[in-house]
């Protein structure tokens, strides 16, 4: 088992009920997935608004590494290094 | 003659084109969905297709609406901004009214605005502020306004989610075209919740001419989604003009099930319409199956509030 990297997620408001209300928080893992199952190990259930069942991300969300959309890198098998900050917004602006 | 004290701005909205060609908007027949859904004669599938007005959304008229109203009061019209949060819709069509009739506009818009909106904004001259992504429309409506309390003598707040201007421009406008359009035959509206004025306003026209028409209210089915310009409004800041007696029927619609509906209308009918067509479509489906099944007709109108085109740089049309 690969030692993954500590890597910092950003919560966008409707997941933080997932994380008592955390906006930023802590995952361990060397791709997106892996940091995904990290955060649904701490927050369960929180994998299931992300990805779909089988794994992939929804096409209505977006993850972003150091600002980077992840979708223009290698989607959830996007690698990532120690410190590397990750978001997660929905694909939308969310209003009117 | 000219009143010495009516502004430029209300001088010009009079002869403005622009203003002219919001509204009146066409109702598209949905035949080959109709067939493709084995549906009864008596069961009509009808879109009312709001991208035809000039800043290619429903949100027009209610923007009107709100301009119009402020220049009359002279809350806008005297050097004052009109500002307000939006997710892009109301923002263009504020930024399209500004430039036709010279008030300037500065908007709050989430962060994670899609790459369409922002440079449409830019195009219309628009001023534009970006609150936090991670806080979706919510936060920008706070940063809005907070925005406007700070410096309230400068900034006329349209407040789309809480002024009656809104849901009356559909009270006065969409709900007559709607009436007309079907002859009185509608039976069910079906309408997304956002600022929920397309549904409080068309709803209450419609109810007054035959209070057997069911008002069908759409939501995403959860908050985290992807339906741009529908509200989840369990966890939303709830529309001050948002009045949950009027809906006959709520009904939730997961983010995949809108884009595949969209998806399918531009294949099946050739109409390239926004998520949340394929959400109120997709709802309207559901109604004319249960039509069916209850062996009842059905006259089933849905609004389409935009086209397909905003939405190239999201998940809405890329394969997944």
């Amino acid at each position: 088992m690969s030692v993954g990297s500590s890597v910092a997620v950003l919560i966008p408001t409707p997941l933080r009920k997932y994380t008592a209300g955390e906006s930023r928080v802590s995952a361990e893992g060397s791709t997106i997935a892996e940091v995904i199952d990290s955060l649904n190990a701490q927050f369960p259930g929180i994998k299931d608004r992300i990805c779909e069942p089988d794994g992939e991300i929804r096409r209505f969300v977006n993850i972003f590494v150091n600002g980077e959309n992840a979708r223009q890198l290698d989607g959830a098998a996007t690698g990532l290094n120690a410190g590397d900050e990750v978001g997660i917004i929905p694909a939308m602006a969310g209003g009117n | 003659m000219v009143c010495p004290t009516r502004s430029a701005s209300l001088n010009l909205l009079s002869r403005s084109a622009v203003v002219h060609a919001i509204g009146n908007t066409p109702l598209l027949r949905l035949h080959r969905l109709e067939h493709d859904l084995a549906l009864p004669d008596s069961i009509e599938l009808w879109l009312k297709a709001e991208w035809g007005n000039p800043g290619g959304s429903v949100k027009d008229r209610p923007a009107l609406a709100i301009v119009r109203r402020a220049l009359e009061e002279e809350k806008l019209g005297f050097g004052q901004t009109l500002l307000d949060a939006t997710s892009g819709n109301t923002g263009i069509a504020y930024a399209m009214l500004g430039a036709a009739l010279d008030f300037p506009v500065e908007l709050v818009l989430p962060g994670s605005a899609s790459e369409e909106r922002r440079q449409i904004l830019a195009a219309y001259g628009a001023h534009v502020t970006y609150s936090d992504p991670y806080d979706g429309s919510n936060g920008a409506i706070r940063l809005a306004r907070q925005i406007a309390a700070d410096s309230p003598e400068k900034y006329f707040y349209a407040d789309q989610y809480g002024n009656k201007s809104n849901p009356e421009s559909h009270y006065l406008s969409t709900g007559p075209e709607v009436w007309a359009q079907t002859g009185g035959q509608i039976t069910h509206f079906v309408a997304g919740l956002g600022t929920t004025g397309t549904l409080m306003g068309t709803g209450r026209y419609l109810k007054e001419r035959n209070p057997a028409v069911q008002l069908v209210a759409i939501q995403p089915s959860e908050s985290f989604h992807g339906i741009e310009g529908l509200k989840h409004l369990p966890t939303a800041i709830i529309p001050a003009i948002y009045d949950d007696r009027i809906p006959d029927v709520q009904i939730g619609v997961e983010t995949e099930q809108a884009y595949d509906t969209a998806r399918k209308l531009a294949r099946l009918e050739g109409i390239f319409v926004g998520t949340s067509t394929g959400a109120s479509v997709e709802a309207a489906i559901r109604i004319a199956r249960q039509a069916r099944e209850e062996k009842r007709a059905a006259v089933v109108v849905a609004v389409a509030p935009d086209s397909g085109g905003k939405y190239l740089s999201t998940g809405l049309w890329s394969d997944s």
